[in-house]
């Protein structure tokens, strides 16, 4: 099993004291799986995703990546991780404003010294960005955006893909043009991919669908 | 992965060209005042080491003539012959350059003369001095170049400066230190000569200090506020890039090497914005040493080079000021970037919004300082606790603005939802404002405080000259014969006469000038005291009392009725202290007669005449006494001329002055287009409800315009006492010069003008960026913001 979870607890204070968010939640998810994260807003299902990527720690369980604990790494292994091995798709994109579309498609290859460009040719051209490489972000449409964020994740190779909200902020004809090329690529590279959404059309396409619902697993 | 971060952080600096602009503006204006200054102070303090190794002065102990200025040649062999060991110098001024001529033979060893150019003086006939000085004497006599010689100052063999004026007699005779154990006593061989000890000689240095003091606390301020810039430009270029980190750090960079990047990328940038400043601090001091040079000549006849040599000490230390100045920045944005939550929302304003209470607890401490200086103005004593006074005085006013700026926001007028919006907003933009706000106080009350002191300096000044100045010609002749017959032909004439005698000699142990005055209507309706006897001049003129002026008493601590030495075995009590200023030395008046009887030998050269009819007399003169045109000098000249060594004497305070306050316009404008940046969130929704653009822009200006007002208002009564604490506190300690204070509304009123304009102008580029941000940047508001 490439991601494995095991009775996850997570919390946050808030006004009232702590928030329980997550209440012993344990998933797995097989190299090259598709996985859609359900659930209604403050289920848990972005805190997860963060998890997964060891940009949260849990308060209590277990999380492996590729049979390593993560949960038992320093801040630079987890970083060391994230970006060799995870891609990340933010809902807001994320992406580096001072940087070129080229650039930020390159740059977390380039943190982790594995730049291909011959590969990230062929997700600009998948993408249909290949008009765009010179500008910066600010010029480009958020469906644009989207599909540069796709790309940098997708451009280091990575064996997990997490995705939250890939399509929250697109139209229905670009969400869908674009979750189609992601899957495609997904596909491609062999990555397994957790996808956080709202939407039942997108949830529809993954190989699997879990439902979130109060801090557990429905 | 090294470069890729480094290229992604400086990708930010690529671009935003103008906060990379700005940012290093700011250390470079920053660095530039401070190290400008310092090489000012280094210059002119290499100066006198210069002239102190080169001549001696203020090393050895001297033998000087009790009255006037020539020893003869007689005397010194008669010395040497009795087994003092003593060292011929002649001082000759000609042309405004100091001739010395020494004997290279007898000089002590630890002043002895080779030129840089291998030449040494015991087997030449050449002069040598500085550039400067070849060039004043060009056509007169050749001087060969010595960059080592100190400024105004030529050198050569004593034979060849006796020679060179027609001179075979002696100026003074430096005791070398090492003197043969048995040796007579010196009343009994020059019974005319005194030892001046060398502590006695005026310490050129230790009058100076208190000058280089002035404009290292000037500098300081400058740097201060130079500081603001970069503390607002470190906050902007982190505050924009705060969504950037949040992904590098998501995206797999570790912490500890995006912090250490951080670190390169600013020390990088610092190092540019350190270099800039020096080069700017080097045009600054270059613009600047020539009205330097004249102030410390004007205040304390100390020569200092006018020229400007770059120094391996004032780079560094610039460039360490520079970092230590942005690291201090740094500290806390690095201490913010450990503290960021990964996941944490991209909030720009959570660092600006501090809370109120923290904002009263910096006001505690700014009045516990202020209370400091209420202290020190009481009870402290000497120049270090004087400015001690003034920097808490600032501190203090500075840590308590923020507050009180907030607490006078409270009583703004107005009604309406929108007025109270925008006093809301005003409100709560005061954390991420009051840095620049200090700054702006800082500068406008720098300016009120310094230009009320020189423009108070001015009129007392002025009233002064009325004072010392009230004949209407003054005439000098070169002979004794001359002397007589203008005095009796002015005489006969039935005009007032008022000779000019005068000799040197220490008073309480220091070097200072005697006057004999004949006392007549002029002195007794034209003389103000700072403190006298209700009959000064009776007791002047019948030679019961002297008077003396303000750097004397108050160096050695006496005032009226205290007594003083004037001759030896004579001392005489103070009936009155003059004010004196533009004058280092100490002088004591006393009546002619008296004057005569101490020191006969000196004679009046020089007199002053009460006439109402200047042109005929000053005819008659000539004509009849046939005394040179140059030798009559009118009273309207002198003082024209006085007043222009006075406007000198504060250009440099002036030049400081305006570039502190652009440097504070600056840091207001980096505060503003920092704030700006981030207030798209705030504004968006109030454009959305209604307001045009334009009037959230008219209203961006009108809130910098109203916290201008106020940083003006309190800058007054704080300029204000600083003007107090420099007239009664530092000009005392620092110069001798207590000085009445004069108020000057129309030239606040004019300041104040120029602080708001220059807020304006700040305030205009982001409100004009308001105005023209696209509807699509305020919409993005709602679909971006979390």
């Amino acid at each position: 099993m490439l991601l494995e979870l095991k009775d996850i607890t997570k919390s946050f204070s808030g006004v009232d004291g702590d928030v329980e968010v997550l209440r012993g939640v344990s998933l797995g998810l097989d190299a090259g799986e598709t996985l859609a994260l359900t659930g209604e807003s403050g289920s848990g299902k972005s805190t997860i995703l963060h998890i997964s990527a060891g940009l949260e720690v849990p308060d209590g369980g277990s999380l492996h990546l590729e049979g390593v604990e993560i949960n038992g790494l320093g801040e630079a292994e987890r970083a060391n991780l994230r970006r060799s091995e995870v891609g990340i798709v933010f809902q807001q994109f994320n992406l580096i404003p001072s940087l070129t579309v080229e650039a930020n498609i390159g740059f977390q290859a380039s943190l982790a010294g594995r730049r291909d460009k011959t590969f990230e040719s062929e997700l600009v051209e998948a993408l249909g960005l290949k008009d765009q490489l010179k500008k910066y972000p600010e010029l480009l449409s958020g469906g644009q955006q989207q599909r540069v964020a796709i790309a940098r994740a997708l451009a280091v190779r990575p064996k997990l893909l997490l995705a939250d909200e890939p399509t929250g902020n697109l139209d229905e004809s670009t969400a869908s043009a674009v979750l189609t090329a992601m899957l495609d690529l997904v596909g491609r590279t062999g990555a397994a991919l957790m996808v956080v959404t709202h939407s039942a059309a997108l949830a529809e396409k993954m190989d699997r669908r879990v439902r979130l619902k109060g801090g557990v697993l429905l | 992965m090294t470069n890729t971060i480094l290229r992604a952080l400086l990708s930010y600096w690529w671009r935003s060209p103008l906060q990379l602009f700005t940012f290093l503006m700011g250390l470079a204006l920053a660095t530039g005042l401070w190290s400008g200054v310092q090489a000012i102070n280094s210059e002119a303090r290499t100066s006198y080491d210069a002239a102190a190794a080169t001549l001696g002065e203020g090393q050895f102990d001297q033998l000087v003539p009790r009255v006037g200025d020539q020893i003869s040649q007689s005397v010194y062999i008669d010395l040497r012959r009795a087994g003092w060991l003593v060292s011929p110098i002649l001082d000759v001024t000609f042309k405004g350059v100091r001739f010395v001529g020494i004997d290279p033979l007898t000089t002590p060893t630890q002043m002895s003369f080779s030129s840089d150019s291998g030449f040494s003086l015991e087997d030449t006939d050449l002069i040598f001095g500085n550039a400067e000085v070849a060039s004043l004497l060009e056509g007169f006599v050749e001087v060969t170049i010595d960059k080592s010689i100190p400024p105004g100052i030529a050198i050569a063999d004593i034979g060849v400066v006796q020679r060179l004026f027609k001179r075979s007699d002696l100026s003074r005779l430096m005791i070398i230190p090492e003197q043969p154990i048995r040796r007579p006593d010196l009343v009994e061989i020059a019974p005319d000569l005194v030892v001046q000890p060398s502590q006695q000689i005026a310490d050129v240095a230790a009058l100076t200090d208190s000058f280089h003091l002035n404009l290292t606390a000037f500098g300081f301020l400058s740097f201060a506020v130079g500081l603001f810039i970069v503390h607002s430009t470190i906050g902007l270029a982190f505050e924009q890039r705060r969504g950037m980190i949040r992904t590098l750090r998501s995206l797999g960079v570790p912490l500890s090497k995006l912090l250490a990047l951080v670190i390169v990328e600013m020390g990088l940038l610092v190092l540019v914005g350190a270099i800039l400043g020096i080069v700017m601090g080097y045009t600054i001091a270059a613009m600047l040493l020539p009205d330097v040079a004249a102030t410390v000549e004007g205040l304390y006849g100390a020569r200092v080079s006018g020229t400007l040599s770059l120094r391996l000490e004032w780079w560094l230390s610039g460039i360490g000021l520079a970092f230590l100045g942005a690291g201090m920045a740094l500290a806390v944005r690095i201490w913010q970037i450990m503290q960021m939550p990964l996941l944490s929302a991209v909030q720009p304003r959570a660092w600006a919004i501090a809370s109120a209470k923290r904002i009263r607890g910096i006001a505690i401490l700014g009045m516990i300082f202020l209370g400091f200086s209420g202290l020190l103005a009481l009870i402290g004593t000497g120049l270090g606790q004087a400015f001690a006074l003034i920097g808490f005085l600032l501190i203090g006013s500075a840590l308590v603005l923020p507050w009180l700026t907030i607490k006078l926001l409270d009583f703004a007028p107005g009604k309406g939802v929108v007025t109270s919006w925008f006093w809301a907003d005003t409100r709560q933009q005061m954390p991420g404002l009051s840095l620049a706000l200090i700054a702006l106080l800082l500068a406008v009350s720098a300016n009120i405080g310094v230009s009320t002191m020189v423009s108070s300096f001015r009129v007392t000044f002025v009233s002064f000259l009325d004072q010392r100045l009230a004949p209407e010609l003054f005439v000098r002749v070169e002979e004794e014969k001359t002397a007589s017959a203008l005095e009796k032909y002015l005489l006969e004439r039935e005009l007032e006469v008022l000779p000019l005698l005068t000799v040197e000699r220490p008073v309480v142990g220091q070097p200072a000038k005697l006057y004999g005055v004949r006392v007549g209507r002029t002195y007794r309706e034209s003389w103000q005291f700072l403190g006298a006897d209700p009959d000064v001049w009776d007791q002047v003129s019948k030679g019961e009392a002297v008077i003396v002026n303000e750097q004397l008493a108050r160096r050695n601590n006496l005032w009226v009725s205290d007594e003083v030495d004037i001759a030896p075995g004579l001392n005489l009590p103070i009936a009155a202290v003059v004010g004196d200023y533009g004058n280092p030395q100490g002088q004591v008046v006393m009546g002619e007669l008296l004057f005569r009887k101490l020191y006969p030998n000196a004679v009046a050269t020089s007199f002053g005449i009460r006439t109402t009819d200047t042109v005929n007399l000053r005819k008659a003169i000539q004509a009849d006494l046939k005394v040179p045109d140059s030798g009559i000098i009118n009273q309207a000249s002198i003082k024209s001329m006085s007043l222009e060594v006075f406007e000198r004497t504060f250009a440099v305070t002036a030049a400081l002055n305006i570039l502190t306050l652009g440097v504070a316009g600056f840091a207001m404008l980096m505060s503003l287009l920092t704030l700006a940046g981030m207030r798209t969130p705030q504004l968006a929704p109030i454009w959305a409800l209604g307001l045009t653009r334009t009037r959230l822009g008219v209203l961006e200006l009108a809130r910098a315009l109203g916290l201008s007002l106020i940083v003006f208002i309190c800058a007054v009564p704080l300029g204000l006492a600083l003007a107090w604490a420099l007239l009664n506190v530092v000009n005392v300690e620092a110069f001798g010069w207590q000085l009445p204070m004069f108020f000057f509304p129309a030239d606040y009123a004019f300041l104040g003008g120029l602080a708001i304009l220059a807020t304006l102008i700040a305030a205009a580029w982001p409100a004009i960026q308001m105005v023209q941000k696209p509807p699509a940047a305020l919409l993005k508001v709602f679909s971006n913001e979390r």
